[in-house]
């Protein structure tokens, strides 16, 4: 088990120095010159030689790839159209993100587990076909629809929730479940699915067999095993609120990681488009590999590195 | 002095609802087991041996019509309550299953598993769960118990894991042991182990255990009694040299002229010509009798032949059976 952390946790290092390059290397694989790119339309020869200077565009590759990760890290490196430093700036959009996924996250996973979960154990009663329902109207409901619903329910005619804005716990709830509900109807779907193969399998007779009550062997028994395919589709969830977070992020005002990268990619801002992109990927990575740990902890037979 | 019937299934019927139609799956089932006995039950596949035992454990869910006795220690196991029969699941009555590589759970450890039965059934904690499960993983003969008991499933073999299985049967103490082909998915040698342990667990412990097998080795070599199933009838019991040396049904007959002889080369394995019949619609009187060598027309087919009895110990039903000469049969209804 040791090992196989340590493995996982090494791996990382050639990942997050692959994906720092292809950040990085954003500005070079679009079309033109990278200092006219962000001088943008209009500029003269002296501005674009300016950029040049100052984005150490004129230094060999290597070295603007390290003036770049360093900038990161100390707060160097600046937005073009705000010439604010971008890890100042980024910070708290980041943990925004960070707070509306993992409370999303939340969301969809209990919730989709025990719509799941249900819809298994009560297979083709009333209670499944309702779960069901839920999860195929959830499915293929759009982000933007069901936040604009949301305000209106609870926001504009109840008036218990605020429709917008980062204030506290209750301005988080709203964009939760926007984010949220989608998701879990994905995951109650696959609970289902991987339920129901759990309680056909042998060991499940036996626990049955053995006097286990059912309670038991569904929650304990059953559930371990058929929560190894879900926490692959938690994991890859996860980085879709992070990525799909910016139309939630908008319809609630929310101050997030995906606005501040779609503003930047308005505004030509390269420089924040490649600091966003390598935060929110390097997060994937973590989240993924956070998964793979639990894996393990699920799954005995994958712990052998 | 009668001695006392730990298992008794009386008239047991059992059918279920199928798009296709009705499966009479059990018409007409009666077994016994003695305190310290094992009984072999033998057939072919699909003749009813799993439901039988499943019936007994009360684990069909899906049985349309379930009529008849389990009397076990004279209580009727099918009119008791689903919370009643936790007590009896794993305590009094447990079960091997065929399948070792598949009937423990692959995400908890050995030991987790054995602990959760034992503490649910002997009322012990955790310490002296712990040390009941590795006690008992030395009764099968297990080596390095202390060890063993924190691997995964996945970590040991066939014939292990079937120890573990059988491990747990044991763990509570408990009266009968149904074991349903525990040695059909592993090789011979591990088999031959297996079934020694059995017939040690049941002198070292006085259990009663009731093996399902479609190995008549298998009966020959641990059995006390033997129970021929057909298309839901036992339709004959006796003890192992009865049935071995004068079976009288020809169905029991035909199974054990089946069984290759080791001494002479033959050039064809005797075979029961004909198929296991459909449980939706099964031949009308005895269900054998399409197949039956012995078959006679207007009888055989009329009626089902009712329970006869030979010797106190060797019961069968058939009309035309193959009687030692000078015996007169005997009907007992």
């Amino acid at each position: 088990m040791r090992s196989f952390i340590i493995k996982r946790l090494l791996l990382l290092i050639p990942i997050f120095f692959g994906v720092s390059v292809l950040c990085f290397l954003i500005l070079y694989f679009i079309p033109g010159v990278p200092a006219k790119i962000i001088a943008g339309e209009g500029a003269t020869k002296e501005d674009i030689e300016n950029i040049r200077v100052v984005f150490g565009l004129d230094k060999p590759l290597y070295v603007q790839y390290l003036r770049f990760l360093r900038g990161i890290f100390t707060g160097e490196l600046r937005s073009i159209k705000s010439g604010e430093s971008i890890l100042k700036e980024i910070a708290p959009r980041y943990v925004g993100t960070i707070q509306l996924a993992f409370s999303s996250i939340i969301i969809s996973s209990t919730l989709g587990i025990l719509l799941g979960v249900l819809a298994a154990v009560y297979k083709n009663s009333w209670i499944d076909n309702l779960a069901m329902a839920f999860a195929l109207i959830g499915a293929s409901t759009p982000v933007f629809w069901l936040g604009l619903l949301l305000i209106l329910v609870f926001a504009v005619y109840l008036k218990v929730l605020p429709s917008g804005g980062r204030e506290g716990f209750k301005s988080i709830i709203l964009p939760a479940l926007t984010l949220g509900l989608p998701s879990s109807a994905i995951v109650a779907r696959l609970t289902r699915a991987s339920m129901l193969d759990a309680l056909s399998q042998d060991y499940i007779r036996t626990a049955l067999a053995y006097g286990i009550p059912k309670r038991k062997v569904i929650f304990k028994y059953a559930l371990k095993n058929a929560l190894i395919p879900v926490v692959t589709v938690i994991g890859l969830q996860f980085g879709f609120l992070l990525s799909g977070a910016v139309l939630t992020e908008s319809v609630f005002g929310w101050p997030g990681v995906g606005r501040y990268i779609v503003d930047a990619v308005f505004s030509r801002d390269y420089v924040v488009i490649e600091v966003g992109i390598l935060i929110t990927a390097m997060t994937f990575v973590l989240v993924n590999t956070s998964v793979d740990l639990l894996y393990a902890v699920l799954d005995p037979r994958l712990r052998k590195g | 002095m009668i001695k006392l019937k730990l298992l008794e299934i009386r008239n047991l019927k059992v059918y279920f609802n199928t798009e296709e139609g009705i499966v009479k799956a059990l018409e007409d089932v009666n077994l016994e087991i003695d305190k310290g006995e094992i009984l072999g039950l033998v057939g072919e596949t699909g003749c009813g041996k799993s439901v039988t035992v499943l019936t007994v454990l009360r684990l069909l869910s899906n049985a349309s019509t379930i009529s008849g006795q389990v009397l076990f220690e004279g209580q009727d196991l099918l009119k008791l309550s689903e919370k009643e029969m936790l007590k009896i699941r794993g305590k009094e009555i447990t079960m091997i299953f065929q399948e070792p590589m598949t009937s423990l759970n692959p995400v908890f450890t050995v030991g987790q598993q054995l602990m959760d039965v034992i503490q649910l059934h002997m009322n012990l904690d955790k310490k002296r769960a712990l040390e009941r499960a590795i006690e008992v993983l030395k009764l099968v003969k297990l080596p390095d118990p202390d060890y063993i008991v924190n691997k995964y499933p996945h970590e040991l073999s066939g014939g292990m894991r079937q120890r573990v299985m059988i491990a747990m049967a044991i763990s509570c103490e408990p009266k009968l042991i149904i074991a349903d082909e525990p040695t059909t998915a592993l090789d011979v040698t591990i088999q031959a182990q297996i079934l020694g342990i059995l017939k040690h667990l049941k002198e070292q412990l006085g259990v009663s255990i009731l093996i399902i097998t479609h190995n008549l080795g298998v009966v020959a070599q641990i059995c006390d009694r033997v129970a021929v199933m057909y298309s839901g009838y036992v339709i004959e019991t006796g003890t192992v040299a009865e049935i071995f040396q004068h079976a009288v049904h020809p169905y029991t007959r035909g199974l054990l002229k089946a069984i290759p002889p080791i001494e002479e080369k033959v050039e064809r394995l005797n075979v029961i010509p004909g198929n296991v019949p459909n449980l939706i619609t099964p031949p009308s009187g005895c269900r054998f009798h399409p197949r039956c060598e012995r078959y006679k027309d207007g009888v055989c087919n009329a009626q089902a032949p009712s329970l006869r009895q030979l010797t106190e110990t060797h019961t069968y039903m058939c009309y035309n059976p193959y009687l030692p000469e000078g015996v007169v049969e005997e009907v007992n209804v």
